[in-house]
């Protein structure tokens, strides 16, 4: 843990050094919550915890947060997801032409990484998956589009995802999958929970 | 049961939330002012949790079929059932095929419409409330949207009206600097702390965007994005405030100045577009606990 951050009256930012240690430490409270934990948003360096200040103090969290960040901690066996890609997104040349690879070779390289799911955000069962070859590393679109269909399989900075839900975005756009992203019917709701492993495994349709 | 006639700008069925949900990517929201919606509910003998409709500007013509106990809270508007005038704060009995118009706010946005027994549509994720942002929970409702009123309710309280609240023209809301003040010059939170910030009309459940003199960084590479929290004042490159309201999103990508203190946080949910906002650095206390044993402990 590198700082404890004071983001208003009831939450705390945790500055952590690496997007692993977020992972863990986020797995951790996540399997043992501490007393007075009311929400967790793990994000790409910080890990964010609210509180109720009836139930806990800053204090009593810093002195929880100082005791597991020293610790490694990993789930024993984390979830696998498999997700289907038709390789066919609108973007895939130009994605080919800034990276100065062959479109085969984006496929095979975005196909090829193994991903974890580092958080969520922007959309519900939007996920960001760390593990992008660095070689498709990309800033977003100048433009963002005004609709992404639901499905599209996407890469932006140093993240891979998929768009679960027709909504505005800027990710570079390679293909579609028909894995539901997102069903309130399921628990939990979200395909990609925060530490979860992803393979992309293309298909032809 | 209700039926509505006309809806009114935005209407939306909102309870305390979905707490719990944030590393899903699902916010909190729930309704923008929680004291408000907190009163509606007590004032028809509902727990404070139940869901009841929050206006934005009012606008609202309800039918009720069958007999109902409602009571209005939030930004006071002008109301009548039948034609007959009703006052806000308190509880109010309809008669079976009665008519609620509610009109335009004298002050302030968000007005609270509670029904004994609350707005029984299905839940999503532990809450009823309407997330505009995500887009889970009802819909917005439009005409002759009908809903179910829930037949849990407990003793009725024994007041005709509650304290009304006061909502001023230039409300001060206190704010506790952080996470990111250190991103910023030596200035800039002095300057958020002596200007008069006008609230935009590019402002909902999100956020309200404000516009004022500019808040300026030193440190200005990116930030990587991280979790957001209700009442965050996050400054865009153009330096103008944008503070996070019920529905904002779970994490954001621009440096966050200042939190607004949790019991400003409904006052911060009923600024109006056109209004001007002043911030505070010093501290909003909570009650102590336990007043006696504080009181004692003095030598």
């Amino acid at each position: 843990m590198r700082a404890l951050l004071t983001a208003g009256s009831r939450a705390v930012l945790v500055e952590l050094d690496t997007l692993e240690e977020v992972i863990q430490v986020h797995e951790s409270l996540r399997l043992d919550r501490p007393v007075g934990c009311v929400d967790l948003v793990p994000a790409a360096r910080t890990l964010l915890i609210s509180f109720d200040p009836d139930r806990t103090t800053r204090k009593a969290l810093a002195d929880d947060l100082s005791s597991r960040t020293g610790a490694t901690h990993r789930s024993p066996q984390p979830r696998v997801v498999e997700i289907p890609v038709v390789y066919d997104g609108t973007d895939l040349a130009e994605v080919a032409r800034l990276s100065g690879l062959t479109v085969g070779e984006v496929v095979r390289r975005h196909g090829t990484a193994r991903y974890t799911v580092a958080f969520c955000g922007f959309a519900p069962g939007f996920a960001y998956l760390s593990g992008l070859d660095p070689a498709l590393h990309l800033p977003r679109r100048p433009v963002p589009r005004t609709r992404v269909a639901p499905g599209s399989v996407a890469i932006a900075d140093q993240f891979a995802s998929v768009y679960p839900r027709a909504s505005p975005g800027g990710w570079h756009l390679l293909g579609r999958t028909s894995a539901e992203l997102w069903s309130i019917e399921r628990q939990p709701p979200s395909l990609l929970t925060p530490g979860t492993q992803v393979r992309f495994i293309q298909v032809t349709s | 049961m209700m039926e509505i006639l006309r809806p009114g700008p935005l209407t939306t069925v909102q309870d305390l939330g979905r707490p719990g949900h944030a590393a899903l990517g699902v916010g909190t929201g729930g309704a923008a002012d929680r004291g408000s919606l907190r009163l509606a509910n007590r004032l028809v003998g509902n727990a404070e949790s139940a869901a009841a409709l929050e206006m934005t500007c009012g606008g609202l013509t309800v039918r009720f079929p069958v007999p109902t106990t409602l009571a209005l809270t939030g930004a006071p508007c002008p109301a009548t059932l039948d034609g007959r005038q009703i006052g806000m704060n308190g509880p109010v009995h309809a008669a079976a095929g009665q008519e609620l118009t509610v009109g335009f706010p004298s002050r302030a946005l968000r007005t609270y419409l509670a029904v004994r027994g609350g707005i029984d549509v299905p839940p999503v994720l532990g809450s009823r409330s309407t997330d505009t942002l995500s887009g889970i929970g009802p819909t917005p409702l439009d005409v002759s949207t009908h809903l179910a009123t829930g037949t849990a309710a407990l003793r009725f309280p024994p007041i005709d009206f509650a304290p009304r609240r006061e909502f001023q023209d230039q409300p001060v809301l206190h704010i506790v600097p952080g996470p990111r003040n250190d991103w910023f010059t030596s200035e800039a939170l002095t300057t958020l702390c002596t200007s008069a910030y006008e609230v935009t009309s590019d402002s909902n459940r999100v956020g309200a965007r404000l516009a004022g003199p500019p808040l300026d960084r030193t440190i200005r590479h990116e930030l990587p994005p991280e979790g957001m929290v209700r009442g965050a004042l996050q400054i865009p490159p153009n330096g103008q405030p944008v503070l996070f309201l019920a529905d904002h999103p779970v994490t954001g990508g621009y440096p966050v100045i200042a939190v607004v203190h949790e019991a400003d946080l409904d006052q911060a949910a009923q600024l109006r577009p056109g209004q001007t906002v002043r911030f505070h650095t010093s501290p909003r206390r909570r009650p102590p606990r336990n007043r006696r044993a504080q009181l004692s402990a003095k030598p």
